[in-house]
């Protein structure tokens, strides 16, 4: 591979080399960005059916009601299963690769001033490692045993005679060594090839969040790994890592060597899926620092404060997994060390998002869409923060665990939080990736009714919780007597959430728009301080720049005193 | 435009990516077989007193202790091979490779053995828990070795040593992000040894 | 880069690794023979596990070159090994200290 005649080659690249194997970050990411997107919205659609089982429990599902059956209704374990793959498939599938791998691999670069990532054809592989992991997994509906129905959690000992569950495990292997490569990779990058100048702290707060949790994931993934390893062997090859003596099944004691534990799936799963949500946060939280000081026109508040949090963050969150076990029959010294920890990780969650509401303090506030969207996650990322503390109590967990309540605390922070983070992502860095800007009147149809219908969807959940109606039940709460005052608030849900899904068309109507007509936008249209915005709108081919990159100024330098403009690029010498 | 730091390291941090790149990754392996290893901690106070060591007891000590020295000696070609690379001896290179490819074939033909001498006494993985996880941990160490051995074949070819006649340095970083590879398979083994067959 | 790698100083890394590979034939024979000591179970671990970090400390310290290398990578895996240790002991302690019926 000899690095002289690199350039000319890239003119003679084939279709196959340019746009499918190709390893140019950029292209890599919008294979990213596109592939996750599309599971996304077929992770909503999953939830949407379930949504119309609940809110209508003996109605058929119209028009794919035959999928199910003759009786066109869900049976239990089909609602089942379509939770179990909602969950995974949002998770791993759609907002991960979203977050990581579509915005860290098309950014990260750009914004350090590098060409492309340390490891180009790895990045290529990580992509494609995801793209097979993805089709096994949904391949896994149309298996005889269907998909898997154990929950995204996969809890021995049902995960081990469930079906569908043999799949999902060979998916998990394909993904984690996809996240592992790239996130691998991410570290090399900002580590190795910042641009001359770019010292630790003059990085913009979405690179240092793209650095903080790809160190979540090159250290976390791992065990789950190990745990996937032997929870296949528990199904393929009769061990029983996961299965106590004496377990009856059908009526029968299963015939396995038993002393096993499902408590050990369960802290090697939680070891990963915990530090996992804190994968689901930080990059949004990054994107939104970086649109809410371009909009405010002025500094963030507190840059030093947010990066080490976000760093007390990463290294929190790998202590505090059993959180989700606090129903185990755990004993006090555990839970007194749980709680604790749990309690000690709102902190830098508190300074960051405290951070972020100071920055708007004085500013000149741009309320253009990617605005929107930053500002609409403050409040909403707030209610998903505050109704996890009563969660991490043990006290007050042992009423909520299990409960609707829990489903509205996570989907508040990933929902209206995460996901309204990666929106205001794709509107602020479109121009960027396509040299067009997006329509601000669809942009605006967008965002209201969508926050309006999130917060339909999730808020009565927590009234639901409350009442003690638990999660994953097929008939949503309609045989027990303590969920009969809330489960009119099922409609409602539901309605919120067709609705929620028409909201979104303009959002694809304006992407394909704007992609053939949109208005040309120049290199900088938001006039923006970071080292992306230095590259032509789109950037060059795997050079991104036409000139050489050194960097002289902090990340947000908006409205200094006596400059020319209100602005300065971090990379004006 | 390249990726810089492929062969010269960057001034501040004094790494070249590749070095870098292989150590994160190592971290992530030293989470994987940890895992592996709270499993075997977990299900050993699961199971009832003694019967880990019981079951140990099956085990050859004799074999493993031939297949650990094995190991190291592989580890020491490994090195070897890289030094005379620094050195630019080509021929003891593709000597030290090939020594540290048969030192890995003969693990893997020990193992074998092991493997088979266990299903021929009908002892399985599902035979007990302190056999699923024996199983699991070398069978994963296996998998390891092999996939060294992949890029070993690769590096003793000509097809991969060709490199070294145009870019001698960048094909030793190649070797030594391998090495380092290679090493942290027998550290995994080191502790393998003693915590399955001896304890 | 090429200076810290000169004949004179590869001669010498040489015989540091001809020097570790001695001491972990020994140890490895040492490990075997402490096996058969008349010492409890937790002693044993202990004492297992004491001879395999010597032993793994000399192959991370002397073939993975971890003595002259770079702190970037040093930290790395202070980390990384605090998080072992963590996943390690801590579902160990939570199934001493759960409760049993």
């Amino acid at each position: 591979m000899s690095s002289a005649s690199h350039n000319h080659d890239h003119h003679d690249e084939g279709f196959i080399r340019k746009y499918i194997f190709s390893v140019d970050h950029k292209v890599i990411g919008l294979q990213y960005g596109i592939t996750s997107l599309l599971f996304l919205l077929f992770g909503f659609s999953l939830m949407a059916i379930m949504r119309w089982q609940l809110a209508y429990p003996d109605t058929p599902i119209p028009i794919l009601g035959f999928l199910f059956g003759e009786s066109g209704t869900l049976a239990p374990e089909q609602y089942n299963s379509l939770g179990a793959m909602h969950g995974t498939i949002m998770i791993f599938l759609g907002v991960v690769p979203l977050a990581v791998g579509a915005f860290g691999n098309y950014l990260v670069p750009l914004q350090i001033g590098a060409v492309d990532m340390a490891f180009p054809k790895l990045n290529a592989a990580s992509y494609w490692s995801y793209f097979v992991g993805g089709v096994i997994m949904i391949s896994s509906f149309f298996m005889p045993e269907g998909a898997a129905r154990s929950g995204w959690t996969s809890y021995p000992p049902l995960s081990i005679f469930e079906n569908g569950q043999t799949m999902w495990l060979i998916s998990m292997i394909f993904l984690i060594t996809s996240s592992l490569l790239g996130s691998m990779n991410i570290i090399v990058t900002i580590v190795q090839l910042r641009a001359p100048g770019l010292t630790w702290m003059r990085l913009s707060v979405f690179v240092w969040a793209q650095f903080v949790t790809s160190f979540l994931l090159v250290l976390a993934f791992p065990p789950l790994e190990a745990a996937a390893i032997l929870q296949l062997m528990d199904r393929v090859a009769g061990t029983s890592f996961f299965l106590p003596s004496g377990l009856i099944l059908s009526g029968e004691i299963v015939d396995v060597a038993g002393y096993g534990s499902p408590l050990l799936w369960q802290h090697l799963f939680w070891f990963l899926a915990h530090p996992e949500v804190y994968v689901l946060i930080l990059p949004a939280m990054g994107i939104v620092a970086e649109i809410l000081a371009n909009n405010t026109r002025k500094p963030l508040w507190g840059f030093k404060p947010i990066v080490y949090s976000i760093i007390f963050l990463g290294f929190c969150s790998f202590i505090v997994w059993a959180h989700h076990m606090f129903l185990t029959g755990m004993g006090q010294a555990m839970s007194a060390f749980f709680q604790t920890t749990t309690m000690i990780i709102s902190i830098p969650s508190v300074v960051i998002l405290t951070s972020y509401f100071l920055s708007l303090w004085g500013g000149s506030i741009r309320f253009n869409t990617p605005m929107l969207f930053a500002l609409a996650f403050l409040p909403m990322f707030g209610i998903g923060g505050l109704t996890g503390l009563p969660l991490g109590l043990a006290a007050s967990d042992i009423y909520l665990h299990d409960t609707y309540y829990v489903i509205g605390h996570f989907h508040y922070v990933v929902a209206p939080g995460t996901i309204f983070a990666l929106f205001a992502g794709i509107y602020y860095w479109f121009p960027k990736i396509t040299g067009k800007k997006m329509n601000e009147m669809l942009g605006k149809l967008h965002f209201w009714p969508s926050l309006i219908f999130m917060n339909g969807i999730f808020m009565p959940m927590f009234i639901q919780g409350l009442a003690g109606v638990s999660r994953r039940l097929a008939d949503g709460g309609v045989s027990y007597a303590h969920a009969s005052g809330v489960l009119h608030w099922n409609e409602f849900m539901t309605t919120s959430a067709f609705l929620l899904g028409i909201a979104q068309l303009p959002f694809i109507i304006n992407i394909i728009i704007s992609l053939f007509s949109g208005e040309k936008a120049g290199r900088n249209p938001w006039d923006s301080t970071t080292v992306e915005w230095a590259a032509p709108s789109p950037p060059l081919p795997h050079v991104n720049f036409d000139s050489e990159i050194s960097v002289h100024h902090t990340a947000y330098e908006y409205s200094v005193p006596d400059a020319k403009k209100d602005f300065i690029l971090q990379t004006e010498k | 435009m390249e990726v810089p730091y492929i062969v010269e390291e960057r001034e501040d941090t004094g790494l070249i990516n590749s070095k870098l790149g292989i150590w994160i990754f190592l971290a992530s392996e030293i989470m994987l077989f940890g895992g592996l290893f709270s499993a075997y901690i977990f299900l050993r106070l699961a199971a009832p007193p003694g019967d880990f060591a019981r079951w140990a007891s099956e085990l050859s000590v004799p074999l493993a202790t031939v297949n650990t020295l094995v190991l190291i000696s592989s580890s020491v070609s490994m090195v070897m091979a890289w030094a005379s690379l620094k050195l630019n001896d080509l021929s003891k290179y593709k000597m030290y490779m090939g020594i540290t490819l048969l030192c890995s074939l003969i693990f893997l033909v020990i193992k074998y053995f092991e493997y088979t001498g266990k299903f021929h006494h009908d002892i399985y993985p599902s035979s007990s828990t302190f056999m699923a996880i024996y199983f699991t941990l070398t069978g994963l160490h296996g998998i390891h070795i092999i996939g060294g051995m992949i890029v070993m074949i690769y590096f003793w070819l000509p097809i991969g040593y060709k490199m070294w006649e145009t870019q001698p340095e960048h094909f030793a970083n190649r070797v030594e992000v391998l090495g380092l590879y290679w090493h942290f398979v027998d550290l995994v083994w080191i502790f393998l040894f003693p915590v399955l067959y001896l304890l | 880069m090429s200076s810290e790698h000169s004949t004179e100083s590869i001669q010498e890394h040489i015989r540091v690794y001809l020097m570790v590979f001695g001491a972990l034939a020994v140890l490895t024979v040492v490990t075997v023979l402490a096996s058969y000591l008349e010492i409890s179970t937790s002693e044993g671990i202990f004492l297992a596990l004491i001879i395999a970090s010597v032993k793994a400390s000399l192959v991370a310290g002397y073939f993975m070159h971890l003595i002259t290398e770079k702190n970037t990578i040093i930290w790395i895996l202070i980390l990384t090994v605090v998080f072992f240790f963590v996943m390690l002991f801590l579902p160990l302690v939570s199934y001493t200290d759960q409760v049993h019926i």
